[in-house]
């Protein structure tokens, strides 16, 4: 008895201890938290280096959802690259993964609405930006930072486009992903006999000769249902072209349009081609099938080429080929990751001079390899590039550019969340009038 | 005799026939863990690795080490703080029961009901006005606090099996309210703190939205560094496993360890003595 | 925290002695011991509760704060809502699975367990094991193994059975009801199997503890009156082992109730929303769709449910004091 109760003691002594040398850390973290609201937790003795620094520049900190393999290394690089130009402000590297950003999203709006905003942080460019945080007052308008930095004929127009809103420019974009891209298994193709597909017509035709041959013609793993609507989104920019699907999410043309049936009646053939098992993958499993010759094509981003050639340990142009969605093939769907300037952020120029780097030519050379995206100036060197990068790079400088729904460019997230459940629905019931039905309803959103 | 050894080993079959079920799971972890990246993958989920490949545990273990003393300094205190609160409130609700504590009691438990997403915000404002935001403490005391209605619960459902005559012949014996904690309950609570103990421990140490949301990067605990683990669009699951592995360790060195007083909890009969 | 129970312990004495003096002054302490926790959950549950249902009938729908009320639009717009009715069905089948399982196992489990059997600890920690990890991983893993095509059902395949586990759309004995069809969703006997190999291992650790806890006396002398075991068990251990099966039962509930991590990890929403429920809708809603009224009128909704299992519960433990 006496022992279990010095056991007791014990415990409550090693409470005290933990609790009051958590306070005191606790107590030299406040100190910082109230002068300075771009908060440097660590502990002093970590940040000597830091602290003489940050008299001069403060800190930096970089809120974004890249942690996983390349894209963390150019995010390193980047840093890199900062601190070399730099050396008087200190990095923060505030990454956040998970669910393709969502759980960095999260995070990032309860630090919003808690005034506590990052010094700058990743936002795809189009509506994500525009009607999230920049129609909610958030951010800074950086018209005069890309007349100092001479970047206005540095990115194509309808890019600096995508991250204006009312003649105001709100952020610098780092990076550009293709969506409408399909990555074919090359060897299925050569045994089949079979020549891409430039149109929904092809398409449908070689689909047809491929469930012949018993080889799923394309793979889709929709366990997060954007994957299907990101098919959806292709089907809809070959069926309206750039112009009438820009559009169509700005709401100048109606979802009951018989042009946008006729997408879902496309869109509902195309998934009679899925596997069968697609609610139980995500675009990685997808893109297994592919790898393994299971199926024939897969529709993704083109992250999924770093994929392929890093995880999966295939070939460009052996093993697997690439090419643009049928009937999108003068068309480039844009993904682009961009940062801006918060309001209220203790050290602006700071966070200018790193938008500085991040937006000139060294800065996106050395993230974009690294990354696998191609970088979103047209004046950057294509030799740093591989095959791929090199194509897309031509492309986009070529392409009509149209942004992506899918990924929150092309209308608001609340639209895009709704698109989603509706494409989730369709999914299983390919219950066209319903669809559009869900999609004129939600359409009031735009 | 015989008869017992037939049963015996009826139940060491239904046992182990549990644990391999239980197992499987653990089996598809550790040989995915073991992996090169490019045999990770769902068609061959079953299959052995070629050749055994530590280099995802390097990584992991690099990558989570910066962060795993942040989440020992949080849930030890915080587990402890919580267990120890639980119990006080345990013993009143249980023992001393008096006029509206059945509904001080319903007030506790509702608590755990509430969904923390849905609270995120305010919390973080008010973490903030008393200066805890973006440090462990506040992320020890938001764990106690939505703690409480839980250990509360346990404690008061375990103290409900000890007999009221037994409080009440300490209490003749002139025994006051923290006399009979202390001798009587404290003793009587062992295997009700290991469980206790076992449930906060795990979901602190687990507990991934509050450490992501009050803590920015160097104060995170570990399991935002294995959520880390993962990109954004591509998921290295070889290296996932091994993180989710090595990050389990100290939750099951804890069970472990406290799984000794399990055994000891046996000690109703020997206090009525 | 200790100081303030330090401080109301000191305050005692100078508080005004009623008739019969030691109880009071005990009773005192005792108000003394939870006061701090009470003040504590009123202000991080009750005052942000508060504000969640403050926010649940604003306007506030886009990133732009707008707490203008609203009235029951939001509510209104849940309940005619396909997804959400979705969510409300398969919360209620997976909680009564979920808690129903678990309890069986962890029951069952530990009682054979505590027959002092040799190995114990090492198959007491087998089946805690699943609690170490995190449910982002135990969610892929089990997205894995239950895969219709390539998990269990690669073994199943010799018996001839093929269950499309998660990816089954089909529903169970449905009908009509609102948008939705009601019925017991298959899918979510996966999510359930996977919820389940989780947390067995707590119901059994409370189970264990519980048994602990029960004086051998007590089963020495029903076997000296001639009980078989099994009669023991349904008479004596069981009976006593009532506060720990409602502790289960009411942390399982919260658990089923609030589930995210491991059903987001594991299958999402699943297609046509079979496996979908509120905590992954709140938080898809909210954080990337940017609803934040709909999302707080998500949460006190679920609170709201939450009241059917306390209150029958409270409603018994009061009778029991009579």
């Amino acid at each position: 008895m006496k022992k279990l109760f010095s056991i007791f003691l014990l415990m409550v002594l090693a409470l005290v201890i933990a609790a009051c040398s958590s306070d005191s850390s606790s107590d030299g973290e406040d100190n910082t938290s109230d002068s300075n609201d771009t908060e440097e937790p660590t502990e002093s003795e970590e940040t000597t280096e830091g602290s003489d620094e940050e008299a001069s520049g403060g800190t930096v900190e970089i809120f974004s959802w890249w942690t996983g393999a390349g894209e963390e290394d150019g995010l390193l690089a980047l840093i890199d690259l900062f601190e070399q130009k730099h050396p008087g402000i200190a990095i923060d590297n505030a990454a956040v993964s998970g669910g393709a950003g969502t759980n960095a999203k999260a995070v990032l709006a309860t630090r919003m609405q808690g005034d506590d905003p990052p010094s700058t942080f990743q936002v795809h460019g189009g509506a994500e930006l525009n009607e999230g945080w920049v129609a909610a007052d958030k951010m800074e308008p950086l018209n005069d930072f890309y007349e100092e930095q001479g970047l206005m004929d540095k990115f194509p127009q309808d890019l600096i486009d995508m991250v204006s809103k009312d003649g105001n420019i709100y952020s610098v974009p780092v990076n550009i992903h293709r969506g409408n891209v399909i990555f074919y298994n090359m060897q299925v193709f050569e045994e089949n006999n079979i020549e891409v597909p430039t149109t929904m017509d092809e398409f449908f035709a070689v689909a047809d000769k491929l469930q012949e041959a018993g080889i799923t013609p394309l793979a889709l793993g929709d366990k997060e249902s954007w994957t299907s609507t990101q098919i959806f989104e292709n089907i809809l920019l070959g069926v309206l072209g750039t112009d009438d699907y820009q559009a169509l999410f700005d709401g100048d043309i109606p979802f009951d349009d018989e042009r946008v049936v006729e997408a879902a009646e496309l869109f509902k053939k195309t998934l009679s081609y899925v596997n069968e098992d697609h609610a139980s993958r995500n675009w990685q499993d997808a893109s297994q099938l592919v790898g393994e010759g299971e199926a024939a094509m897969t529709n993704m981003g083109d992250w999924a080429k770093g994929y392929f050639s890093n995880d999966l340990d295939l070939a460009t142009n052996e093993d697997f080929g690439y090419f643009p969605y049928p009937d999108t093939v003068g068309d480039f769907m844009v993904i682009t990751d961009t940062f801006g300037l918060p309001k209220g952020v203790e050290n602006p120029e700071s966070v200018k001079e790193f938008l500085s780097v991040l937006g000139s030519v060294e800065g996106q050379d050395a993230f974009n390899p690294l990354k696998g995206s191609i970088p979103a100036r047209v004046d950057a060197d294509p030799e740093k590039y591989d095959q791929y990068g090199k194509d897309t790079m031509d492309d986009f400088n070529n392409g009509k550019l149209a942004a992506s729904l899918a990924h929150g460019s092309a209308a608001a997230e609340g639209f895009v969340t709704k698109m989603n459940q509706a494409v989730n629905i369709f999914v299983t019931q390919l219950d066209v009038d319903n669809f559009i039905d869900t999609l004129k309803n939600a359409s009031g959103e735009l | 005799m015989r008869k017992k050894n037939i049963s015996n080993l009826f139940k060491y079959f239904i046992l182990i026939v549990m644990a391999i079920i239980f197992l499987t799971p653990v089996y598809v972890i550790i040989v995915t863990s073991l992996k090169p990246l490019d045999e990770v993958s769902l068609s061959q989920m079953w299959a052995l690795p070629t050749s055994i490949d530590f280099s995802s545990y390097v990584h992991a273990v690099k990558e989570l080490a910066p962060n795993f003393m942040n989440s020992v300094y949080l849930v030890i205190p915080a587990t402890l703080l919580s267990a120890i609160l639980g119990a006080m409130n345990g013993y009143v609700l249980s023992k001393w029961k008096f006029k509206g504590s059945e509904i001080l009691f319903t007030v506790l438990l509702f608590g755990m009901f509430i969904p923390y997403q849905s609270i995120l915000i305010p919390l973080i404002q008010f973490l903030r006005t008393i200066g805890l935001y973006n440090t462990i403490a506040g992320l020890i005391l938001t764990h106690v606090v939505y703690g409480l209605p839980i250990t509360t619960l346990m404690f008061r459902n375990f103290y409900a099996n000890i007999p009221d005559s037994m409080i009440e012949s300490a209490k003749i014996d002139g025994a006051n309210f923290l006399g009979i904690f202390r001798r009587i309950i404290i003793p009587l609570s062992i295997s009700g703190f290991v469980v206790v103990a076992i449930w906060q421990f795990t979901n602190i140490w687990n507990e991934f939205l509050f450490a992501v949301t009050i803590t920015n990067s160097d104060s995170q605990p570990v399991m935002v560094a294995l959520q880390n683990l993962s990109g954004s669009q591509i998921v290295q699951w070889n290296v996932q496993m091994a993180g989710a592995l090595v990050a389990a360790l100290p939750t099951l060195l804890v069970y472990m360890i406290l799984g000794k007083y399990f055994v000891r909890g046996l000690l109703a009969g020997s206090v009525k003595g | 925290m200790e100081q303030k129970i330090e401080k109301s312990t000191r305050v005692e004495p100078s508080t005004p002695i009623k008739k019969r003096r030691k109880i009071s002054k005990d009773q005192m302490v005792a108000v003394g011991f939870i006061s701090p926790s009470i003040i504590l959950i009123l202000i991080f549950v009750y005052g942000f509760i508060g504000w969640t249902g403050w926010v649940s009938v604003s306007n506030w729908n886009t990133l732009v704060p707008d707490f203008s009320f609203a009235g029951l639009k939001n509510y209104i717009y849940l309940f005619n809502d396909y997804r959400f009715q979705a969510d409300l069905r398969n919360t209620v089948f997976f909680t009564i699975l979920f808690i129903g399982l678990v309890i069986i196992m962890g029951l069952g489990l530990s009682i054979l367990i505590d027959q002092k059997l040799k190995g114990e600890s090492i198959f007491r920690n087998i089946f805690l094991f699943p609690m170490a990890l995190s449910f982002v991983v135990t969610g892929v893993v089990w997205q894995w193994l239950l895969n219709p095509s390539t998990g269990f059902n690669q073994f199943l395949s010799v018996f001839g059975i093929q269950p499309k586990w998660y990816t089954d759309t089909n529903i169970i004995g449905g009908f009509e009801w609102g948008s939705i069809e009601f019925g017991l969703p298959v899918a979510i006997i996966a999510v359930v199997i996977a919820a389940v190999w989780q947390m067995t291992g707590f119901s059994l650790a409370m189970y264990l503890a519980g048994l602990r806890g029960i004086p051998e006396e007590l089963r020495e002398a029903a076997r000296m009156d001639g009980g078989s075991e099994f009669q023991i068990y349904r008479r004596i251990v069981l009976p006593m082992l009532m506060p720990i099966t409602v502790s289960v039962v009411i942390i399982m509930a919260h658990i089923s109730l609030k589930i995210f991590d491991l059903i987001y990890a594991m299958t999402g929403s699943g297609a046509n929303f079979v496996t979908d429920v509120p905590g992954v809708y709140m938080f898809e809603t909210t954080f990337r769709g940017n609803y934040y009224a709909n999302g707080s009128a998500i949460a006190i909704i679920m609170l709201l449910l939450v009241a059917v299992f306390i209150v029958p519960y409270l409603i018994t433990n009061r009778r029991g004091d009579k």
